[in-house]
């Protein structure tokens, strides 16, 4: 196992020099020379070349990424060009924020998904196993911006239960939880009904049947501790989505986390802002399937015999 | 190159890839008229295409004509899904939007799909460090969470409608290439293959002439599927205005417009999020189907 754990750490690396490669070399894109676009308008030559010369923009593209790896290293994120401020600084504000939301949200997802999951699963293809799977098909099939704004309407300005937006309590939480989290569940759903379908059909299910035990107990404690080995690897994978989702949920309920400064900062051309949030929500991403990978490993006797 | 046949470890072949043509399409088919809800996905899509189409004759309004006069109406017999803050009548912006919403995801996903196949089969027929590379490469591309990756490659491009498109294509990449890769794999191995090596024919022939034809099902598939998810995401990207821009009527652009007059007309939102969702939903509905069909476990 330790071997296991020192391996896949060995193998994270690459990855993370990989996406900081990606993300370095996507900002190279960005039609215009850098020096002009910080200068601003009607720059002289002079000034231009000392941003140039300042930013070392005037050396060699891979001296470059070198630099931006050994600043990562120390914790160097870049400066924001609208604020002069440190990015880390701001993402460190933001983080938790959007951390919050997205625990709520794969606590929805955990939940909903695996209940609705094991309810379909109890009577395949009964009427409560269809109406959940359509349910479930339709909740894969709704865009996350269009059913927040209907959440809103509905329980904000309709029955006026829940805060519109913002982010000071956790009837806040509530509707941008269930919006970011609703997707991820309806996938959960499925994932869990058909691994449960899979070891319900299992010879030692039918071993227990045999001996007589109650349904319950077959379902609960045999066939759900191993239909759940697959599902916390999609769940893992929902972790990322639901990441990538934050952007526009926070959007929407004007959060305040990673996610709005993302776009926010899309918006208003502060690439270093962009680039370090991009980077930070990855590797979050990378170090989660870092984790899910081992918690799968751990529980899945399977693997090691195989 | 021998053609020995290999005995050690059984090749396990998929039914699919030997069937000949005629008998995989009319299994297809079969499948797919027992399927009901996969009819009912394909019924949808072809709805959405006929309106995209024919959206200049179906429309009732220019889809761009602002009628102050008429603005905020509630639906109406003139207007069924009412109009917008500039009097536009929001029915025939929801049909011109088709075009746009449609065109980007089938744009995004031929794109991705492209770059994702010549990766997929390269890495897979040759193997070794060449797969290493390729593979790996795939691997960081899937270490950004959802959309991110979109969004910082819009950052860099800037906002637009095609930039949106390649984009969402560019994330779509390494999900095909890691299919194909391994139909690749398992289709190489065939003894089918072997023979035409030492036929003499090159590595181009065998992979685009022999083997990408018979891995064609899971790229039907994942196409199908990808197509869903492209949509949302460049609507998506529209509704946080680094796709498509006003007054253009992409839907997620409407929803964005929409959804500042969520307390006084929530019909501006509600009806480019239903248009949005239901083409999703067919798209899913029938890209299960499409999967159930081709999956040779479900032939009885």
């Amino acid at each position: 196992m330790l071997m296991f754990i020192i391996r896949r750490l060995v193998q994270t690396v690459p990855v993370i020099i990989g996406v900081t490669f990606v993300v370095f070399f996507i900002m190279q894109l960005v039609p215009g020379d850098p020096a002009v676009l910080l200068a601003g308008e009607g720059a002289s030559k002079d000034t231009i070349e000392a941003i140039r010369e300042q930013l070392g923009l005037n050396r060699p593209l891979y001296v470059q990424y070198f630099d931006y790896l050994m600043n990562l290293a120390n914790g160097d994120f870049g400066v924001s060009l609208k604020n002069s401020q440190p990015v880390l600084d701001e993402i460190l504000v933001r983080l938790p924020i959007t951390l919050e939301l997205a625990l709520f949200s794969i606590l929805i997802t955990i939940v909903l998904g695996m209940g609705a999951g094991i309810i379909s699963a109890v009577k395949p293809y009964s009427m409560q196993d269809v109406g959940v799977m359509l349910v479930a098909l339709i909740g894969i099939s709704l865009p996350s911006f269009w059913f927040g704004l209907m959440l809103m309407y509905f329980f904000s300005v309709k029955l006026q239960i829940l805060p519109v937006a913002g982010w000071d309590s956790l009837l806040h939480v509530i509707l941008p939880a269930l919006t970011l989290g609703a997707g991820g569940a309806a996938i959960v759903a499925r994932m869990t009904r058909s691994s449960m379908l899979d070891v319900i059909r299992q010879d030692y299910i039918r071993t227990a049947r045999a001996k007589g035990l109650r349904e319950r107990l077959i379902i609960y404690k045999h066939a759900l501790r191993n239909a759940l080995i697959p599902v916390i690897t999609v769940v893992g994978l929902q972790f990322g989505a639901l990441l990538g989702g934050t952007v526009l949920v926070e959007s929407i309920f004007a959060i305040n986390g990673l996610g709005r400064m993302i776009v926010d900062a899309i918006r208003m051309r502060d690439l270093p802002m962009v680039q370090g949030g991009v980077l930070f929500a990855s590797l979050i991403f990378v170090i989660v399937n870092l984790f899910v990978d081992v918690f799968y490993r751990f529980f899945n006797k399977r693997i090691e015999l195989n | 190159m021998s053609l020995e046949v290999k005995t050690e470890q059984p090749i396990v072949v998929p039914q699919s890839i030997i069937q000949p043509k005629e008998s995989r399409l009319r299994d297809f088919l079969s499948i797919m008229m027992v399927n009901k809800a996969a009819m009912v996905g394909a019924i949808i899509i072809l709805f959405y295409i006929f309106i995209a189409i024919f959206a200049p004759i179906l429309a009732p309004y220019d889809p761009y004509e602002i009628q102050l006069e008429n603005k905020l109406m509630p639906p109406s017999f003139e207007h069924w899904m009412g109009t917008d803050d500039k009097g536009r009548d929001i029915l025939s912006r929801i049909l011109y939007g088709s075009r746009l919403s449609m065109g980007v995801g089938f744009a995004a996903v031929a794109f991705g799909a492209f770059f994702g196949i010549i990766f997929g089969l390269v890495a897979g027929y040759y193997g070794k460090w060449v797969d290493s590379i390729i593979m790996r490469i795939m691997d960081v591309m899937l270490a950004f969470p959802g959309i991110l990756l979109a969004l910082a490659i819009i950052s860099a491009l800037g906002p637009s409608l095609i930039n949106v498109t390649i984009a969402v294509g560019a994330f779509s990449v390494p999900l095909f290439a890691r299919i194909v890769r391994g139909s690749t794999l398992e289709v190489k191995r065939l003894e089918y293959i072997d023979a035409i090596r030492s036929l003499g024919a090159n590595d181009f022939t065998i992979i685009f002439k022999h083997i990408f034809p018979n891995i064609l099902s899971p790229i039907i598939v994942q196409g199908t599927l990808r197509l869903a998810t492209a949509i949302l995401s460049a609507a998506g990207l529209s509704f946080l205005g680094l796709g498509a821009q006003p007054p253009s009527p992409e839907w997620g652009t409407m929803l964005s417009n929409g959804r500042d007059f969520l307390f006084s007309a929530p019909y501006i939102a509600l009806f480019p999020g239903m248009a949005i969702s239901i083409l999703v939903l067919g798209f899913n509905i029938f890209g299960d189907g499409l999967r159930d069909a081709f999956d040779p476990r479900m032939k009885k």
